[in-house]
């Protein structure tokens, strides 16, 4: 597994995202069992695994959303950009700032497309009174990688939630990129999108690759194929196999894995 | 294939009858309110005037105007409501937004609901003893305001809940995904959005407290005074009780003139109850989401 070129000026985690022996509960029911992970700084790693197999609880633990649930606990390690997010001395907001979700239904705030997208900045530069001309440059810079600009570049004050569910979705995306965060965690990005949506979307996130680190999860065997450089496979809270995404399709070296991609799991 | 069944004759007769039953229900309940209405503008609608509005009453109340008294419920709303709208909201925000579901914020809760059922004659007593006699108010505005203020907070307090509850959950996600706090969230997406909401919750609020007369005429709330009220610890007339005076309690008030103030008195509330539907609508019309 290599990482993607980086420079050698600035020591860059070769790994994005580890986990060791994160092991998972709701209450008394353990949902992830010894999940060791390494994901490759600037790539696109998909996961997959049939329903229930706790590809959504891994990734909401990787930006520390399970716990507003009270009844979760969890062990093991999490490291993103090598800093354990567990540590007493983590703040949660700058996690949340590091680290971007995109949902399953597209969730644009009920405002402005130039407010959405200008929203987290102004959360984590409060005082900070950047000019207009400064904004307009983040929302164009933000739209223009989402490959939205030009569609909406006239109509920024419309609301976000007036939008098409596919330009919805580029938007959430969007809003994520002002505070650079360095990983961007996808829940099914595209599963509330039509076909043609569906392969925008698809599009975008292969854009965005080398410049963050994305892990999304689908259930979309082709898709995972196509737009992911590394796949992981899990199944019952367990990682079963991790590879290359052409590996893992092509010579899956477990068995369950094999059975999966063909179909045999539904 | 298509045709009709006999049962299906059947179920239409019993279905239309039932449709009918149910709109005749519909039509009785405004019967009433037409009536009523119907009542006071033919027996008290001469008697209007800007100047019946605007002019103290004169002869012993049974001639003149009811300035005073309309100023003093204009007062008496007034100061409930910078009472009990604050403390309300606060209090709605608090339980919606941050505290979760445990033993605490169900008593709350639970005593929200018998506040919401305690008659208003005993608002008035403890209005009574809490403002005019334990904080040494005296019968005043402010008593009789902090006395409606209590008893009305259980509405405010619901319809706030309401409309914050109104909010779709995945607003919140959203910003609390980019790291905004629950008050950034509150804020700048939860409060926008239910505003409409809420102040529709405050303008019943106003219509409820403007016909109120139990609670008031014990805490500040006066038959007759002579002078216009400078502040809160003034006492005052207020319309809902100046109508129970010229009604019951003053010989010699003609017909017209208690009617007229009847009819002042439902105006208030049916035009503070329309603003807040026609507000309602507006708002809604401007949501989408
Ligand atoms: N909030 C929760 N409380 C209790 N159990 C939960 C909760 N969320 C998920 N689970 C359980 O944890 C297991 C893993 O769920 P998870 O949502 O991570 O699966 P998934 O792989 O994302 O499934 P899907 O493909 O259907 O989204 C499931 O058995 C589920 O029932
Ligand atoms: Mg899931």
């Amino acid at each position: 597994m290599n990482a993607t070129a980086k420079a050698i000026s600035e020591p860059v985690a070769e790994f994005a995202i580890r986990t060791s022996k994160l092991n998972l509960w709701y209450g008394t029911f353990q949902a992830l069992f010894d999940v060791d992970l390494n994901i490759c700084n600037g790539m696109i790693t998909s996961l997959i695994g049939p329903s229930g197999c706790g590809k959504s609880t891994l990734l909401r633990s990787v930006n520390r959303i399970n716990e507003r649930l009270g009844y979760v606990r969890i062990e093991g390690n999490i490291e993103v950009m090598d800093k354990n997010i567990y540590d007493p001395d983590v703040e949660l907001v700058q996690v949340r700032k590091q680290i971007g979700m995109v949902f399953q239904r597209p969730n644009p705030l009920p405002i402005s497309i130039r407010d959405n997208i200008l929203f987290g900045h102004r959360i984590h530069n409060k005082g900070d009174k950047s000019s207009k001309s400064d904004q307009n440059e983040i929302v164009e810079s933000a739209l223009k990688q989402v490959l939205l600009l030009d569609k909406v570049k006239d109509r920024l004050n419309q609301r976000g939630t007036e939008l098409s569910l596919e330009e919805q979705q580029k938007l959430c995306i969007a809003r994520l990129l002002p505070v650079k965060p360095s990983v961007l965690l996808m829940d099914e990005p595209c599963s509330a999108l039509d076909p043609k949506g569906t392969a925008a979307v698809e599009e975008l996130i292969w854009e965005l690759r080398g410049e963050y680190t994305i892990l999304i999860v689908t259930h979309n065997m082709a898709q995972a194929r196509r737009a992911s450089e590394e796949c992981i496979f899990m199944l019952m809270g367990k990682v079963v196999e991790h590879q290359a995404t052409e590996d893992l399709f092509v010579t899956p070296e477990q068995k369950e894995t094999a059975d999966y991609i063909e179909g045999r799991y539904g | 294939m298509f045709a009709e069944s006999a049962l299906n004759v059947r179920n239409k007769r019993v279905q239309n009858l039932f449709r009918i039953l149910f709109l005749m229900m519909t039509v009785l309940l405004i019967i009433p309110v037409v009536i009523i209405l119907a009542t006071l503008i033919a027996k008290g609608g001469s008697i209007i005037s800007i100047d019946f509005l605007f002019t103290d009453p004169t002869n012993g109340m049974t001639a003149g105007g009811i300035f005073p008294a309309l100023l003093g419920t204009v007062w008496i709303v007034a100061v409930a409501l910078l009472a009990s709208v604050p403390l309300g909201v606060a209090a709605a925000i608090y339980l919606n937004e941050y505290a979760g579901d445990n033993w605490f914020t169900r008593i709350i809760q639970l005593a929200i609901i018998n506040l919401a059922g305690v008659p208003s004659i005993v608002h008035a007593l403890f209005g009574v003893g809490a403002f005019v006699i334990f904080f040494g108010f005296g019968t005043s505005i402010l008593a009789a305001s902090l006395t409606l203020a209590i008893m009305t907070l259980p509405v405010v307090i619901v319809s706030t809940r309401e409309s914050l509850r109104a909010v779709p959950q995945a607003f919140r996600e959203a910003c609390w995904n980019m790291g905004a706090t629950r008050w950034q969230t509150i804020r700048r997406v939860v409060l926008p959005n239910a505003v409409s909401g809420i102040l529709t919750g405050v303008i019943l609020e106003v219509s409820r407290t403007t016909g109120e007369t139990a609670p008031i005429m014990f805490t500040g709330a006066a038959f007759f005074l002579p002078f216009l009220p400078q502040g809160v610890f003034d006492q005052t007339m207020a319309l809902s009780l100046h109508l129970f005076v010229v009604a019951t309690q003053v010989p010699g008030v003609p017909d017209n003139l208690a009617f007229g103030v009847a009819l002042v008195l439902i105006a208030m509330v049916l035009l503070m109850n329309s603003i807040s539907i026609a507000f309602r609508m507006y708002l809604r019309g401007k949501k989408k989401w």
